[in-house]
C-alpha cells in the first residue's frame, strides 16, 4: 500500500496564514510528533530525512564532543571505533543484530498502535510481564523437547504483554481514560511487581536473597544464529521473530480488513465510525496486539540474552521503542531499519567506550539529534537546502481543494 | 481605491494557475471574482493578499505600481483579506481579536485593553457594524464572527476588502445581513472583491462580474442583464442545467418510517422533538431548515451514530432503532454525511481505500479478513470513471481532491450500492457548479430508480429542484409539510425562520 502521491504532507489550506502554516511544519510538542507518527505514511521526499538526520546527529554529536575538550583526532577515531564495533567484524555486527532484535519488537509496538491512533508509551511495562510469564514456563516446564517448549515460553510473553496492554485498551475504550497516562502509570506498577515477584519463591532462584529469577531451561532458549560459527556471537532466533514479526505487522496493516480498521480509526475515527468500524474494539484490539509484541521483546531478551530475569531487565528497550517507531515513520520495515540503526549505535558505541576516551553517553546524544531532526524535517531540509519539489505541488494543489 | 491587475501570471509546476488576468475594479464598487473550484481564484488572491508573487504582471493601487513581496506589504497598500475560514482565537474577546497582531499596549508589552476595546468600537461605529466587543468569541454566532473579521482588516486601514466565499458558512438571513454590511461598506467608500461561486450572490450585490475559468479571465458580465444560465455557462465552459428535470414517479411503498423519534443533550436539553415522518420508493424528501435546528441530530439519530431517546426508525417494516451504523449499512441505507472532509472520508486514505471504508469488511472486498487487493482498484477504478472523480487516480490521496470531487468520491461509495434507503446531508454544500449538477443527477436517477431518498439541505434552491415533499424544521421539529409542487420559496422560508403563523396565512 505504497500510494506513489506526490503529495507530501496533509494538503495546505491556501486560507490558513503564512505563519499558522509555518508553526505547524514545526514541533510543538508531543502532539506534533505524535501527528508526524500517524501521518508516517510512505513519502518519497521524506525518505531522505532519516539519512540525513542521522548525518546531522553525527556532526552536532562531533562537535559536543570536542566542546568537552576532547581533540578532532580523537573524535574521528571515537566514530571510527564506532563504526568498528557496529559492523567492523562478524562479531560487531551479531551484536548489533543483539541490539536490533528487542528494538524491532518494541518498535513494532508502538508503531501498531500509533496507526490505530494510539501513543503506547507502557512498552516497558509490557516487556517487564511478558518477559515474566516467559521466564516462568522458561523454567518451570521441565523435561519438554524444544519445539514445544520455546514455542510455549514465546506465546506465554505475548499472552502477559497482551494483557499489561489489554488494561489501557479496555479503559481507553470503556471510559476513555488517556491511554498515554494510564501506560506511564502501568510501567511503574510493572516495575515494582518484577522487583516484588522476583522476592516470590516462584521466581527466585533458590539460596538467593537478592531479587533474581532462576534460570530458564536449555530447552527454552532461543537459540544462537551463529553459535556454530562461535559459541560467543550472541546473536539469536529472536531476531528472526523480530523479522516474522515484522511481515506479519505490513500484512496486517496493510493487507487485511483488521488492518484497515486500524488505520481507519488512527486517521479518522470518526469518518470510521460513521462507516460502521467499532472504535473501541480496535482500541482494544491493538493495544493488545501491541502489548503482545513489546512481551515478545522482553520475552526475546530473557530467552535469547540474558537467561533469567532481574529487576528493570527491559533496560529502556520500551522508550527506545518509541524512538524506532518515529524514526521508521510507523512502517514495519522502516522499524526494522531504524532498529537496525540504533542496535548498530549501541553495538559500536559499546566499542567506542572501551577502545577510546569517549563515553557511551555519547550514543545517547545522537540518538535524541535524530529523533529531533526526524520529528523538525523542516530542519534537515533547512540545513541541505533541499528543493521541496513536493511542496510545490502541494501549493498548487492545496489552491485547487 | 481603484484597483487594478496587468497581465498576472502565476505558474506552478504543472498548472498554470494564473493566465494573463487582467481587472479593474473602480473605487467604491464591488467586484464579484466567479468561477468554478480550481479556475485560480484563491490564488489570485493570495497574489493580491502578498502570499505569492506573480511570475509576471502588475498590481496598481490607484494607478501606481506596487509590488508585494509578502502579506505586510499588502497590508500597507490598504488591502484587507478576509478569508472564509476564519482566524480568530476562541477564548478572546471580539476586540482582543480585533488588535491581535497590531495591539495597542502599556509600558513593558502589556495589552491595553482599554484602548483596544475603544479602538473596536471607534471603527464599529465608523462603519455601522454593532458588535459587542466584549463578547468572547466562542459564544458568538458565525455571523457575527465573520463581522469581527472585517472589523480586523478595516482596523488595519484596508481600503479594499477581500472576501473569500464569504457566505458558504451563513445562515440565508446572516446572507442578508452580510449583503447590507457590504452596502454599507461600499457607502463609505471601501472597494470590494467578491469571491464566491455562488452565482445568485454575484448578481445581488455586485457592480461589475468577472468571470475566471482555468485561470483566464473568460468574460465579464453586468449584474442588471446578466442571468444566472449566462454566467454559469460561462464559469463551466457549457451550458449548465440549474434546474433539474424530473418525471413524475408514483409514490411506492412507504420504504423508510421514522414514529415520534426523540433525542436529548447531555443536559436533557431537547434535540429532537418527536419527529415523525416517512419516505416512499421513488420519493425525494427534503428537509428544510436554517442550520442547527435538528437535522445533523436528526440524521445521525437515523442512521445509527447517535442512540435516540425513544421513537423507532425502520426500513421496510424492520425495526433499525438504535442499530449501529454498520447494522444500518447491512439493512440497506446509504448515507452521504454533511461533514465531508471530516466524517465522510479519511483524508490520508487514497481514493481507493475512501471508496471501500464502509464495505471492506464483505466479499469481494475481502475474505476471511483479507482485503482482495485487485478486486478493490477494480470497483475503485470503475467508480472513479462512472462517477467522474478527478483527478481519476485510485491512489490519490483523498485530501488531495478538490471539494466537488471529494463529495462526488463519497457518492460514488454510497450510491453504488443497491439499498432501498439513501439519505444525503447538504450533498452539494460548497462545492463548485458541475459537480453540483453531477450530484444532483446522480440522486434523481437513484429516485427514478424507485430508491426512498431524503436529502438535508440548507440551500432552497436544492430542496425546491429535487424534492418531491418538503419538510421543514425548525428547532427541533417538523413543522411543516408540503408538496414541493403546491408551495413556493418564500413560504418555506418564513416557515425556516420559525414564522408558520404568517407562512400560513398566505
Amino acid at each position: 500500500m505504497t500510494p506513489p502521491s506526490p503529495v507530501d504532507e496533509q494538503v495546505v489550506d491556501p486560507h490558513v496564514s503564512p505563519s499558522s502554516r509555518e508553526r505547524s511544519r514545526f514541533p510543538r510538542g508531543l502532539h506534533s510528533v505524535v501527528a508526524r507518527l500517524r501521518l508516517g505514511m510512505n513519502r518519497r521526499s521524506s525518505l531522505v530525512v532519516p539519512p540525513l538526520a542521522l548525518l546531522s546527529a553525527l556532526i552536532v554529536g562531533a562537535v559536543i564532543v570536542m566542546l568537552a575538550g576532547v581533540g578532532l583526532g580523537e573524535t574521528l577515531s571515537a566514530y571510527r571505533a564506532m563504526l568498528d564495533g557496529s559492523v567492523g567484524s562478524v562479531r560487531a555486527i551479531s551484536e548489533t543484530l543483539t541490539a536490533a532484535t528487542p528494538l524491532i519488537l518494541a518498535g513494532l509496538s508502538v508503531a501498531l498502535a500509533f496507526r490505530a491512533g494510539l501513543f503506547n508509551i507502557g512498552g516497558e511495562g509490557q516487556m517487564l510481564i511478558g518477559g515474566m510469564f516467559g521466564v516462568l514456563i522458561g523454567f518451570s516446564l521441565t523435561g519438554l523437547p524444544i519445539f514445544i517448549h520455546l514455542p510455549l515460553a514465546i506465546l506465554a510473553g505475548c499472552i502477559g504483554g497482551a494483557l499489561w496492554g489489554l488494561i489501557p485498551g479496555l479503559l481507553k475504550a470503556r471510559t476513555g481514560a488517556h491511554e498515554v497516562i494510564v501506560t506511564i502509570m502501568l510501567n511503574f506498577i510493572a516495575l515494582r511487581l518484577v522487583d516484588y515477584g522476583l522476592k516470590t519463591s516462584l521466581f527466585q532462584r533458590e539460596g538467593r536473597s537478592d531479587p533474581i529469577s532462576k534460570n530458564i531451561e536449555a530447552t527454552a532458549e532461543l537459540p544462537q544464529l551463529l553459535g556454530w560459527l562461535d559459541s560467543s556471537l550472541r546473536v539469536h532466533l529472536g531476531l528472526v521473530v523480530g523479522l516474522v514479526a515484522a511481515g506479519l505487522i505490513h500484512w496486517l496493516l496493510f493487507r487485511s480488513t483488521m488492518g484497515f480498521e486500524f488505520r481507519a480509526v488512527g486517521a479518522n475515527s470518526t469518518a470510521a465510525r460513521y462507516a460502521g468500524m467499532s472504535i473501541s474494539r480496535a482500541y482494544i484490539l491493538v493495544m493488545m496486539l501491541s502489548g503482545a509484541l513489546a512481551g515478545l521483546a522482553g520475552t526475546g531478551q530473557v530467552l535469547g540474552v540474558l537467561d533469567r530475569a532481574s529487576p528493570g531487565f527491559s533496560a529502556g528497550i520500551g522508550f527506545d521503542g518509541i524512538a524506532v517507531a518515529l524514526l521508521g515513520k510507523s512502517n514495519p520495515w522502516g522499524v526494522v531499519a531504524a532498529a537496525l540503526l540504533f542496535g548498530g549505535l549501541r553495538a559500536g558505541g559499546q566499542e567506542m567506550q572501551v577502545s577510546t576516551g569517549v563515553g557511551i553517553d555519547l550514543i545517547a546524544v545522537i540518538q535524541a539529534l535524530i529523533i529531533i531532526f526526524v520529528a523538525a524535517p523542516a530542519v534537515i531540509r533547512a540545513l541541505y537546502r533541499l528543493k521541496t519539489t513536493a511542496e510545490a505541488t502541494r501549493i498548487s494543489r492545496g489552491w485547487n481543494s | 481605491m481603484e484597483l487594478e491587475l496587468r497581465g498576472i501570471t502565476k505558474r506552478f509546476p504543472g498548472v498554470l494557475a494564473n493566465d494573463d488576468i487582467t481587472l479593474t475594479v473602480r473605487s467604491g464598487t464591488v467586484l464579484a471574482l466567479i468561477g468554478e473550484n480550481g479556475a485560480g481564484k484563491s490564488t489570485l488572491m493570495n497574489i493580491l493578499s502578498g502570499r505569492y508573487q506573480a511570475d509576471s504582471g502588475q498590481i496598481l493601487i490607484d494607478g501606481e505600481i506596487r509590488s508585494f513581496d509578502g502579506p505586510g506589504d499588502s497590508i500597507a497598500a490598504g488591502i484587507g483579506m478576509v478569508y472564509q475560514h476564519f482566524m480568530l482565537v476562541p477564548v478572546f474577546t471580539v476586540a482582543e481579536n480585533v488588535v491581535l497582531g497590531v495591539e495597542p499596549t502599556k509600558p513593558l508589552g502589556v495589552l491595553d485593553k482599554r484602548v483596544a476595546r475603544e479602538q473596536v468600537m471607534d471603527i464599529s461605529e465608523r462603519y455601522g457594524l454593532v458588535v459587542d466587543p466584549d463578547a468572547l468569541i466562542e459564544t458568538l454566532p458565525v455571523g457575527i464572527q465573520q463581522r469581527v473579521e472585517i472589523l480586523k482588516v478595516l482596523r488595519r486601514g484596508a481600503k479594499i476588502l477581500v472576501f473569500d466565499e464569504p457566505t458558504a458558512v451563513l445562515t440565508p438571513q446572516e446572507v442578508t445581513e452580510f449583503f447590507g454590511i457590504v452596502a454599507e461598506l461600499k457607502a463609505r467608500g471601501s472597494t470590494i472583491i467578491f469571491i464566491t461561486h455562488k452565482l445568485k450572490e454575484a448578481l445581488a450585490i455586485a457592480d461589475d462580474i468577472t468571470v475566471l475559468r482555468g485561470g483566464k479571465v473568460v468574460g465579464t458580465a453586468d449584474p442588471k442583464v446578466a442571468s444566472v444560465e449566462e454566467l454559469a455557462a460561462m464559469m463551466v465552459g457549457r451550458d449548465i442545467a440549474t434546474k433539474v428535470v424530473k418525471e413524475t414517479v408514483g409514490g411506492g411503498e412507504k420504504v423508510l418510517v421514522v414514529e415520534n423519534l426523540t433525542l436529548t443533550d447531555d443536559f436533557e436539553r431537547p434535540l429532537l422533538k418527536s419527529v415523525s415522518f416517512e419516505v416512499r420508493a421513488g420519493e425525494i424528501v427534503g428537509i428544510a431548515g436554517v442550520q442547527g435546528n435538528g437535522q445533523t441530530e436528526l440524521v445521525e439519530a437515523i442512521t445509527g451514530v447517535l442512540p435516540v431517546s425513544s421513537g423507532g426508525v425502520y426500513i421496510n417494516g424492520e425495526n433499525v432503532t438504535n442499530d449501529s451504523p454498520r447494522e444500518h449499512h447491512s439493512i440497506g441505507m446509504a448515507h452521504v454525511p454533511e461533514d465531508r472532509t471530516h466524517v465522510g472520508m479519511v483524508g490520508s486514505f487514497s481514493v481507493r481505500e475512501n471508496l471501500i471504508l464502509d464495505s471492506y469488511y464483505s466479499p469481494p472486498f475481502s475474505r476471511r479478513g483479507r482485503l482482495n487487493g485487485a478486486s478493490i482498484s477494480d470497483f475503485a477504478t470503475e467508480l472513479v470513471e462512472r462517477f467522474d472523480v478527478r483527478p481519476p487516480l485510485i491512489d490519490n490521496l483523498a485530501s488531495a481532491l478538490s471539494g466537488g470531487n471529494a463529495q462526488k468520491m463519497i457518492v460514488a461509495r454510497e450510491f453504488s450500492r443497491d439499498v432501498p434507503v439513501v439519505i444525503c446531508a447538504q450533498p452539494t454544500r460548497g462545492i463548485d457548479v458541475g459537480s453540483i449538477e453531477y450530484i444532483h443527477e446522480q440522486i434523481v436517477r437513484k429516485r427514478n430508480d424507485g430508491k426512498a431518498i431524503l436529502i438535508v439541505s440548507t440551500e432552497l434552491d436544492e430542496i425546491f429542484s429535487l424534492a418531491d415533499r418538503i419538510l421543514v424544521m425548525y428547532n427541533g421539529a417538523i413543522i411543516a409539510e408540503r408538496v414541493t409542487t403546491e408551495t413556493t420559496p418564500i413560504e418555506i422560508g418564513l416557515l425556516m425562520a420559525g414564522r408558520a403563523a404568517e407562512a400560513g396565512a398566505r
